[in-house]
């Protein structure tokens, strides 16, 4: 047996750090975006913000001093506070639990619906994915805030109506991108080689044909928690989110509004937090979408 | 004579052409369009022909990787186009194939370790730590090493990655190995390489081959027997150097008088093939080379030629050689 190893290198020794991984590969080209970098650490920030600040801040978020109505920023409100005297950056703290949660669960339960869908049309093709398709197609016809408002009113207005309605108007995109991705995964010869093994189409589906068909799904998740969060600022401003008192971003700014004038840090703070979240999440995005697609590597 | 292997038998592949909204049936491609042929127990069998003409066709419809429109295989006596979907993956433990682009064919997400160790996986066999020694084992087996189990495909070069193809042929310790251009995407000096260690492989663990390949050279090389495949059908099957010494299909001629010797100064009659291969989708009525052939004759244009024996070990499908034949009919 051992005369048939002609090109064994008999005396290289077992190197220990070379097995570079696709992600470890992604990572280290991400980590020289300097950009996408500083998406992260937004993004990183917001989501330590959500877990540990509620636990910091002095004041809580409903309640209320009437003597201390609109006051504007200082050492002991450093937000300033609103028309029922409640401490806006405590709010704004509390706020972002709210937003990444929306952010978080409508992508994951669309990334989900969405992915299986997508792969089922994609791998399967022919009628079923006719059905699929035209499913995605109807949804896609419609506005998307529209249809957001539209399942609100049907199920109510709540905060988790609206990120319920988040994640359904957000399926079709996440299903297409994946379906896309499996139609050209699947004429790769490493699954016609799995096929040729024999094995079971779960399997195949699920080992060979998914985690090559993720990538774009990753960049797009990161893009879309970003637009999740300010159509959930949307619902809310529209009262169709989240109720009061609670403390949702987009609530804020439109109990803010009359005040815009006289007192214009109800409606800054707010407004700032979101707008840094969603520029966190989109230029973390834009770096992953140069990390991980290899079309856009030299 | 022992019992073949493998029998094909008036194997047959239509792919539809679609027209319309409605995908309405407007006629079909004609890939492969009537093959017969066995293999027997350790030998090779090169299918040779140009590009399009239903080799690697032939060789996935083996695989099941396509069905067959018409015909039968038969592998140890069971017909695989009869089996369920389930008793074929069970079958496919005895058949295994290689493929040609090997940077294409290895799973860029698994190691090397993993991608070896799924067939066994698959197939229920051994339990972790039996599969991780059969890993290793074949890994050396196909001149790597262990340590190479953790590395990812894009890490080795296109010979080693087509030993990895090879090793995962032969985790399952299959008995045919069906191999669809295994070399023609390396190097020369590669391709040696390949080759040698394919036919050690075959010498040691009784392989069968049937090797597909459009390279007359490395076919020559590597294969006891060899087809010749023309716009979908066998022309010619004949043993390896009677084939090569003495070609009897006009087709077959062309063909081998086209390669390369390495001799500057060896001359030989030139059979040169004009026109181009016919489109398979409206082959030509009759012999399906009568349109390029410099022998042709009346019957050529009407009747299809049947591949006849027409001495040992040495069969054609032309009327230049079935008078008698089809006098004694």
């Amino acid at each position: 047996m051992t005369q048939i190893a002609p090109n064994a290198a008999p005396n290289a020794k077992a190197p220990t750090d070379q097995t570079v991984g696709p992600w470890k590969e992604a990572w280290r080209s991400f980590r020289k975006n300097k950009i996408a970098v500083v998406g992260a650490i937004i993004v990183v920030f917001f989501i330590l913000l959500a877990f540990i600040g509620p636990l910091i801040v002095s004041q809580g978020i409903n309640e209320q001093q009437l003597s201390q109505r609109l006051q504007a920023p200082s050492a002991e409100h450093w937000f300033g506070t609103d028309d029922f005297g409640r401490d806006i950056f405590s709010r704004v703290v509390h706020g972002a639990r709210l937003s990444l949660m929306v952010g978080f669960l409508s992508v994951i339960g669309s990334v989900i619906v969405g992915s299986l869908l997508g792969i089922i049309a994609g791998y399967y093709g022919r009628f079923v994915d006719t059905v699929i398709s035209r499913l995605f197609d109807i949804i896609l016809a419609f506005p998307s805030i529209l249809l957001a408002i539209a399942i609100v009113s049907i199920l109510g207005p709540s905060l988790k109506n609206a990120l319920i309605a988040i994640g359904i108007i957000n399926i079709p995109n996440f299903g297409r991108l994946i379906r896309s991705k499996v139609l050209s995964v699947k004429q790769e010869e490493y699954i016609t080689a799995a096929k040729a093994i024999g094995m079971s189409d779960k399997r195949l589906l699920f080992s060979h044909v998914l985690p090559n068909s993720m990538t774009p799904v990753i960049v797009q998740g990161t893009l879309a928690i970003a637009s999740a969060i300010i159509e959930a600022a949307a619902l809310g401003f529209l009262g169709l989110g989240a109720q009061a008192p609670q403390p949702e971003w987009g609530k804020m700014l439109a109990d803010a509004r009359i005040y815009l004038i006289n007192a214009p840090w109800t409606m800054i703070f707010p407004g700032l937090a979101i707008m840094l979240t969603v520029l966190g999440f989109n230029l973390m995005g834009d770096g992953l979408r140069d990390a991980l697609d290899p079309k856009m590597k030299n | 004579m022992t019992e073949p292997l493998l029998k094909v038998n008036n194997l047959k592949k239509y792919f539809p052409i679609r027209k319309g909204i409605l995908g309405k049936e407007q006629g079909n491609v004609k890939a492969v369009d009537d093959v017969s042929f066995y293999v027997y127990e350790g030998e090779t069998l090169g299918i040779v022909g140009e590009s399009g003409c239903g080799k690697s066709t032939t060789g996935r419809m083996i695989m099941k990787l396509l069905d067959p429109t018409e015909g039968s295989i038969e592998f140890e006596g069971k017909d695989l186009t009869k089996l369920s979907n389930a008793e074929m993956r069970k079958a496919r433990r005895e058949i295994q194939m290689v493929f040609q682009d090997p940077f294409a064919s290895l799973n860029p997400r698994h190691t090397i370790g993993k991608i070896l160790e799924e067939p066994l996986i698959v197939h229920g066999l051994g339990n972790a730590k039996e599969r991780k020694k059969k890993v290793l084992e074949l890994l050396e087996i196909v001149g790597l090493s262990s340590y190479h189990a953790n590395r990812y495909p894009h890490q080795f070069s296109g010979g080693q990655r087509q030993r990895i193809g090879i090793a995962r042929a032969l985790m399952t310790n299959p008995k045919l190995i069906i191999a669809d251009e295994p070399v023609s995407a390396l190097d020369v000096s590669i391709q040696a390489q390949v080759l040698n260690l394919m036919q050690d492989l075959q010498k040691d663990l009784k392989l069968t081959y049937i090797f597909i390949a459009h390279d007359l050279g490395v076919v020559r090389h590597i294969s006891d027997r060899v087809g010749v495949m023309y716009l979908g059908k066998m022309v010619e099957l004949a043993e390896s150097e009677k084939l090569y010494a003495n070609p009897l299909h006009p087709y077959a001629k062309g063909l081998l008088s086209a390669v390369p010797v390495p001799d500057p100064d060896f001359k030989r009659e030139h059979v040169l093939l004009s026109g181009d291969i016919p489109s398979p989708s409206n082959p030509p009525k009759g012999c399906t080379f009568h349109t390029r052939c410099p022998f042709k004759m009346e019957q050529c244009t009407a009747v299809v030629p049947i591949l006849i024996e027409v001495e040992e070990g040495h069969s054609v499908a032309c009327h230049l050689y079935d008078e008698g034949y089809v006098n004694d009919k």
